[in-house]
């Protein structure tokens, strides 16, 4: 057997189904979040991740945690991502050259999911921009592999318009699943009340942490932000309660991916654009007449005309997964597209996929070919997301 | 009295007569996780050793079989299309991937034993 083609990041090494193995090169040292010991104590299996040791899956594996989450609640340590403050006179409206969010109309207490762009017109990477109540200063939370780079992007872009702050010394975990409400509010009374992508300042476990409903698996859930000197205490707390478990990247990459979520560096890159990668939703309506951030003529223009290509979930015909990489064919065998993410749905119960097609084959429903293998696999474009969110909306 | 034999690439091959039967180890199935998928080769194709022949898919990755001898294959385990999962709960019984009419009993020669394999497990 080979090494496993896997998806990224978390790609197989040399060894035949030892996809699991260390892979850390002499010039690369990899860093460890404050859960590290604790992914060991649970019998994490570790593998490089976003220049980070982190556990691709516990004892149960892969698709167990997976089902759970779905089922209780899984708890993810997510402390890799780049959490930071930016403050100055008015925050909101300096981040608005690099983002077609509507930053500026953040209520108190919200969050928001935003795209980093670059002068081309391209996404950076994709974040979440939050205002606490009362506070002036804006919350980001990028993502790990590319957090060095979007901060230097960032402070250098706003050098005279706000002051980014990196905040290497927090921890980020999240909580996923139906019984997460019930577990958190065991810890956080207030979470109960906390609705979909609001964010508070509030005692979890005793500590003070900053909590917001939102998360990447489609399920309701937290994530919850704490001192790095912290992590290990609420994560102990939070492992105690009889739903959860740990879970790992493994199946938080399959969460993601039946829920339709992007994953940067996959589905999103500094060649895509926001019509493309059709996330056009996050474009702020405000924003669409009144532009201001960078390459917004372009952005704008690919708006009212439609891109070339668009982002859409792909079903397999039948059982074999269609990975990252796969050519996407029309029935005449014409190269129409690739698949950027792919794999099994463990709660679907069959391969899911999302990638770019031509934008004539982007309707539900149309009939493609994957060519896995070299043998073409018919498939069908489908509307995302694979399983049906179920976050908690007020 | 039919042996089992093991390649580096963790499949186990076991010999009755000139039929053999191929899959995966335990080690192997471990190491891949839960097995979602797999594509078994159909009824007379023939492959020499070390050729390419099927292709196991846990939920993240896909991993190639390598055929530990050659031959023809005489019966695909139709079992696994419905219940891939005995992969994992039985890869050395009824997880078998294969059956092979096989050309050459002298490539089996090649392979490791039971205790050899053991051991070179051991440093993987």
């Amino acid at each position: 057997m080979t090494e496993g083609r896997g998806s990224g990041s978390l790609d197989a090494l040399d060894k035949p189904f030892c996809r699991t193995a260390m892979t850390a090169t002499s010039e690369e040292t990899l860093r460890r979040t404050p859960l590290y010991g604790l992914h060991i104590a649970l019998g994490g299996k570790m593998v490089p991740f976003a220049g980070y040791e982190l556990p691709v899956h516990y004892e149960p594996g892969i698709l167990k945690e997976h089902l759970h989450t779905r089922a209780k609640a899984g708890l993810f340590d997510v402390s890799h991502m780049g959490q930071a403050t930016l403050a100055g006179d008015d925050p909101a409206a300096a981040l608005e050259l690099l983002t077609p969010a509507d930053v500026k109309g953040l209520k108190d207490g919200q969050q928001r999911y935003a795209l980093l762009l670059n002068a081309h017109g391209g996404i950076n990477d994709d974040f979440m921009v939050a205002r606490l109540e009362g506070e002036n200063a804006l919350h980001l939370v990028v993502n790990g592999a590319t957090k060095e780079g979007d901060f230097a992007y960032i402070a250098e872009m706003l050098r005279n318009s706000a002051k980014l702050t990196p905040q290497p010394e927090r921890a980020l975990l999240a909580l996923q699943g139906p019984a997460a409400e019930a577990v958190l509010s065991r810890h956080a009374p207030e979470a109960a009340a906390l609705a979909f992508m609001k964010i508070a300042r509030m005692n979890v476990a005793g500590v003070c942490a900053i909590v917001s409903r939102s998360g990447y698996t489609g399920e309701d859930g937290y994530e919850i932000s704490v001192a790095a000197h912290d992590a290990v205490h609420v994560a102990h707390a939070i492992l105690d309660e009889p739903e959860v478990i740990p879970i790992g990247l493994g199946a938080r990459d399959s969460l993601r991916l039946e829920a339709g979520l992007c994953l940067y560096g996959h589905d999103l890159d500094e060649g895509t654009d926001p019509v493309s990668a059709n996330l056009v939703w996050s474009i702020g309506k405000r924003r669409r007449s009144e532009g201001g951030f960078l390459a917004a003529e372009k952005i704008l223009g690919l708006v009212a005309n439609g891109a070339k290509q668009k982002r859409i979930g792909i079903l397999p015909d039948g059982r074999a997964p269609a990975r990252e990489g796969t050519v996407i064919a029309d029935k005449s065998g014409r190269h129409i597209g690739r698949i950027t993410s792919g794999g099994f749905g463990p709660s679907a119960n069959a391969p899911v996929a999302m990638g770019y097609l031509d934008r004539e084959f982007s309707a539900d429903g149309t009939e493609i070919d994957l060519l896995i293998r070299g043998k073409p696999c018919p498939a069908r474009v489908a509307p995302m997301p694979f399983v049906p969110h179920r976050y908690k909306r007020s | 009295m039919s042996e089992t034999r093991f390649t580096d690439q963790h499949e186990w091959v076991r010999v009755d007569g000139d039929t053999a039967t191929v899959g995966i180890t335990k080690f192997a199935a471990g190491q891949l996780g839960d097995v979602v998928f797999v594509e078994l080769p159909e009824v007379g194709r023939k492959v020499g050793q070390g050729g390419e022949i099927a292709v196991v898919e846990s939920v993240k990755a896909a991993s190639e079989v390598y055929a530990p001898i050659g031959g023809e294959v005489s019966e695909a385990n139709a079992a696994l299309t419905e219940e891939p999962a005995k992969i994992n709960s039985d890869p050395e019984g009824e997880g078998w991937f294969f059956k092979l009419h096989i050309n050459d009993a002298a490539e089996l020669g090649e392979l490791m034993t039971a205790d050899q394999y053991a051991e070179f497990v051991k440093n993987q």
